[in-house]
């Protein structure tokens, strides 16, 4: 934690820490314990007479069919992006691990959409199913199947799960990938010569091997998932059709900036930030234990 | 590879290919469609083929937007607001933590650990759960609408401050000793041995704030109000959805393009130093 040899110096120490220290309370720990305390008032959206409720808002949350509803969308969308891109970049990581001859020229193709923002992802995917204009959409139309996101809940949904798991996929890969490069290759060589074929050999050496950077993503995935798709959502489909998209995050913007109402949008960053600490403690548990066979 | 299976290559060969083209096929649609006229695309799918309307329509969107008619701002000075967010949020993240990460883990004082927990708690609270609170603060101190209120938010960072800690807890202490017996104290220690040692570190860290700065969506969305502080990637969802009749896809695709490029070039250029800033900020 610390170095046995320190520097002794009575003041520079709280300067050096001082601006981080600053921003994390003013714009972390200010508005944290703000929304702690929002959520547990009902206030008029001219602000004034704020009414202390207790649990109130956390009990019209649970009740209400529209936040279940959005509950249930992000664990769909979530769950879809995060098994498909984890499943796809799997499958491209032990390609490229394999592959002699080009592995670092797909290795530079295949990590850039890192770098495209989620929006931007959104509106590349969204441009080509576009009812009107879209390629895929002229394709599937042509074959005779009714394609527009604009009106089906469902196709939205799956538009937007489509721009996720591209945008996901780098990320996720790179991380295989260095995985598998640290797979001892003295195991594999031996397995095959006890005649164990490639498929055996990733099932029984190489999979084992490669679970705690898999439950690292998973989580990583869920995160993802969770938080950072905001701007697909906000770009492509607003929420709709009909909150056919709506996940719990972008209700939280649509409450708090659109609906004004303060406490409920309060409440449910609350849900939100309990569900974060819980997964970074989920994550940091199994950093310290990392699992091996 | 362990023994020589040509058919597995082959088939190895098939996927990656088929991968990159599923990753690249997207931006290729993009730049055809921003090679073309609004009538082309209004007419029906979008051609497979790039036209002859590269250069006007990128002069248009780098100096006036969608055009006169809208109200969009020139490109040029959203991709501008981008860039100036990117270098504060990925420039200021490193300072502040850099510092943060030097005095706790080469003093001794109190409440020491009890910073470090604060800050911890910041990889807790993304921007997106805490968004009204926030916003209330930082209009409240009267920063909407200023590079200010863009980045100063954003630039704490428990993750570099712990990628710094991990990499000074590596530093022998030997050559703390060493530069004490020479006479050296806290500052010249860490501006003539710490810094030149962390060189890597940072630039990793730089291109991964670079791309998270540039990338931002939700929180330029919510503090800016006036078109002069728009960045690029919450621009381009402003011109998508449009109220008024047709989107000028055609348009909208080259700022589209224009707005992946330079977080691109970047990964791409320094693909070394992100990979390792990647792997080792998530660790």
């Amino acid at each position: 934690m610390i170095k046995q040899v320190v520097f002794r110096a009575r003041l520079l120490p709280y300067l050096l820490v001082a601006p981080q220290i600053a921003i994390t309370l003013v714009f972390f720990i200010w508005p944290a314990a703000q929304a702690v305390k929002q959520s547990v008032f009902i206030e008029g959206p001219f602000g004034g007479n704020a009414e202390f409720v207790w649990l109130e808002n956390f009990k019209a949350l649970f009740t209400d069919p529209s936040y279940l509803h959005a509950a249930r969308v992000t664990l769909v969308f979530s769950a879809a992006v995060t098994l498909a891109s984890l499943a796809m970049s799997l499958l491209l990581a032990v390609m490229t691990d394999r592959v002699v001859r080009g592995a670092a020229v797909y290795k530079t193709f295949l990590i850039w959409p890192y770098a495209v923002a989620p929006a931007v992802a959104g509106v590349l995917w969204g441009f080509m199913f576009n009812p009107g204009i879209g390629i895929f959409s002229y394709l599937l139309n042509h074959y005779g199947y009714d394609w527009n996101y604009v009106l089906n809940g469902g196709q939205a949904l799956f538009l937007v799960i489509v721009a996720a798991v591209w945008n996901q996929l780098s990320y996720n890969f790179l991380f295989f990938l260095a995985g598998l490069q640290v797979v001892p290759k003295s195991l594999i060589e031996a397995a095959a010569i006890d005649g164990a074929g490639p498929g055996r050999r990733f099932w029984t050496i190489i999979l084992p091997l490669l679970s705690p950077t898999a439950f690292f993503l998973l989580v990583m995935n869920v995160v993802f998932a969770f938080f950072q798709t905001f701007g697909i959502i906000h770009a492509v489909t607003q929420g709709g059709p009909a909150k056919a998209t709506e996940i719990l995050v972008f209700k939280v913007y649509n409450d708090g900036f659109r609906g004004l109402d303060l406490g409920g949008s309060a409440a449910q960053s609350v849900v939100l930030m309990v569900l974060v600490i819980g997964l970074t403690i989920l994550q940091f548990r199994f950093i310290e234990r990392r699992v091996h066979y | 590879m362990v023994e020589n299976r040509p058919w597995l290559t082959f088939a190895a060969h098939a996927v990656l290919l088929l991968g990159v083209l599923i990753v690249a096929f997207p931006v290729y649609m993009t730049f055809v469609a921003s090679t073309h006229d609004q009538a082309t695309m209004l007419s029906g799918p979008v051609p497979l083929l790039p036209g002859r309307f590269l250069v006007d329509n990128y002069r248009t969107v780098l100096a006036s937007g969608l055009g006169a008619s809208s109200s969009s701002p020139p490109v040029g000075l959203m991709l501008l607001n981008s860039l100036v967010m990117a270098l504060a949020i990925a420039l200021g993240k490193i300072a502040i933590s850099i510092i943060a990460a030097y005095a706790i883990v080469y003093f001794k004082f109190p409440f020491r650990m009890a910073f470090f927990w604060m800050i911890f708690i910041t990889l807790m609270l993304p921007v997106e759960v805490r968004i009204l609170p926030t916003y209330e603060v930082v209009a409240n101190l009267g920063l909407l609408n200023s590079y200010a209120g863009l980045t100063i938010p954003l630039i704490a960072s428990a993750t570099a401050t712990f990628l710094f800690r991990q990499f000074f807890l590596t530093v022998p202490d030997e050559l703390t000793e060493a530069a004490r017996i020479d006479g050296a104290g806290p500052l010249r220690f860490f501006r003539d041995i710490l810094l030149p040692l962390s060189g890597t570190s940072i630039a990793a860290l730089f291109v991964i704030q670079f791309i998270y700065g540039w990338n931002q969506y939700l929180w330029p969305l919510l503090v800016t109000t006036g078109e002069d502080y728009y960045t690029v990637v919450m621009g381009i969802s402003r011109m998508v959805n449009v109220v008024d009749a047709a989107a000028k896809w055609n348009l909208i695709m080259a700022v589209t393009l224009l707005a992946m490029i330079p977080p691109v070039i970047v990964v791409i250029l320094m693909q070394r130093q992100f990979v390792k800033g990647l792997i080792e900020t998530e660790k």
